[in-house]
């Protein structure tokens, strides 16, 4: 057993930055799952909502770390072992897209009807009246619930250390290992996360508030 | 893509993986009364105790929830024999659900609150309640009822956050699916049954609360 020194300390903090960059892919990856979602979620294809509605309901009922286990497994049998991280971006982003799915879908829901009548009537397609006319405005009010979501997410990626992914809570196990200080050292790991996770909380209420009182006119 | 499936050995772990499931199901449900009960009186506390009172539950919800449950678990697991006090893991992992959910019930319990106009602690004040009377009298049954959706899907969470709780080797389902299949070599297998099996019982949850409800606000919800 060895003592807890600076260079321990720089360790873990660096590792941070890999919890940074596993929420942002996963993000990135389940921010396109979840336009998909949530287009098939609202289109007028009853196969496309039956789909969109099992695939939220299947994410959102199961365990994530379950879901990680699948992949992170699933692909090895599968005959492409994708490695701990290619897995737990993958695992994310498909979890991702079902929580970013929904909330999309009640943006989109939350345009009102007349509006994408007025724009049928126009004669515009299915692209330009999405594209022009209702995510513009679903855009205002998926805002705060998304950036909620991105404070999920960042906690979400300690799950990468079941796996075997080194980020910023697998840092601190391999460091508690070593020194054996776990107050001091899972406290750091926490506060880490917390400093990351705060700002965006705070973010959240005060655009969900801002936008509360633009619809209260 | 040549995989073949084998459910054969996970079948015949069937007792071991409906023990683990039944101890999820122990877990979560008594995680859940209780985390309600510490949020009622932390929400309770958190609007109309003293200032310190509130601004301490206030870091709390916090801090609870801009931090990961693992790292959680790790911190009381791992840090709390350090201070003499043993857990077993069971022990361990019921505490850590109960301090992780009540974080998120205080802050759902407290909107309710909020969501009660003044003039109702004013006309209950007025007849005579005392303050505390005109909580669980008036303004907790009330909020209670405004909030049951968000407080379900909250325990659902919870119920499939209990999974977390395995790395310190409580022996929940996902705990036995661990156990199971570094016995079996069949992880793939056994890790689809325990999501299937993940996903009845958060059906099942969903089921219950909706029953609660029902049997519990349901003549006056309809009347609204």
């Amino acid at each position: 057993m060895r003592h807890f020194n600076l260079g321990d300390f720089d360790y873990i903090v660096l590792a941070a930055r890999w919890t940074v960059l596993l929420s942002l892919y996963g993000l990135l990856t389940g921010g396109v799952i979840g336009v998909g979602i949530a287009l098939l979620r609202t289109s007028r294809s009853v196969a496309g909502r039956v789909f969109a509605i099992g695939y939220i309901r299947l994410f959102q009922g199961t365990p994530l770390l379950l879901q990680l286990f699948l992949v992170f497994f699933g692909a090895d049998m599968l005959g492409l072992p994708l490695g701990a991280e290619m897995s737990a971006v993958l695992g994310f982003g498909l979890n991702a897209g079902a929580f970013l799915g929904e909330i999309w879908r009640g943006a989109i829901q939350s345009v009102p009807v007349g509006q994408v009548e007025a724009a049928r009537a126009l004669g515009l397609g299915y692209f330009p009246r999405m594209l022009r006319v209702v995510l513009p405005q679903a855009l205002r009010i998926a805002i705060p619930p998304t950036v909620g979501f991105v404070v999920n997410m960042i906690k979400s990626t300690s799950l990468a250390a079941i796996i075997g992914f080194v980020e910023l809570t697998r840092a601190g196990q391999q460091i508690n290992n070593a020194t054996f200080r776990p107050f001091l050292i899972f406290g750091l790991v926490a506060v880490i996360y917390f400093i990351l996770c705060w700002p965006l909380t705070i973010a959240s209420r005060r655009l969900e508030t801002r936008l509360g009182a633009a619809y209260q006119r | 893509m040549d995989y073949v499936f084998h459910f054969s050995d996970v079948w015949e772990a069937r007792n071991e993986l409906a023990w683990g499931a039944l101890l999820t199901v122990e877990l979560s449900a008594l995680a859940m009364v209780l985390s309600l009960f510490l949020a009622v009186i932390g929400a309770f506390a958190r609007v109309s105790g003293p200032k310190p009172v509130r601004v301490a539950i206030g870091a709390y919800v916090e801090a609870i929830r801009n931090t990961p449950f693992l790292v959680q678990i790790f911190m009381l697991y791992f840090g709390l024999p350090t201070l003499g006090i043993r857990l077993d893991a069971n022990q361990g992992a019921l505490i850590a659900l109960v301090l992780n959910g009540s974080a998120y019930t205080i802050e759902i319990v407290r909107a309710g609150i909020e969501s009660i106009g003044h003039g109702q602690t004013e006309a209950a004040l007025a007849i005579g309640l005392h303050r505390f009377q005109v909580f669980r009298l008036v303004i907790l049954p009330q909020a209670l009822r405004a909030v049951v959706p968000p407080l379900g899907s909250q325990f659902i969470l919870l119920m499939l956050n209990s999974s977390i709780v395995s790395v310190i080797s409580a022996d929940e389902l996902t705990a036995v699916a661990q156990d199971v299949q570094s016995r079996t070599f069949r992880p793939f297998e056994t890790f689809i049954v325990v999501t299937l099996i993940y996903l009845v019982l958060s059906l099942l949850f969903t089921g219950t609360f909706a029953s609660i409800e029902r049997l519990a606000f349901g003549r006056k919800v309809a009347q609204r």
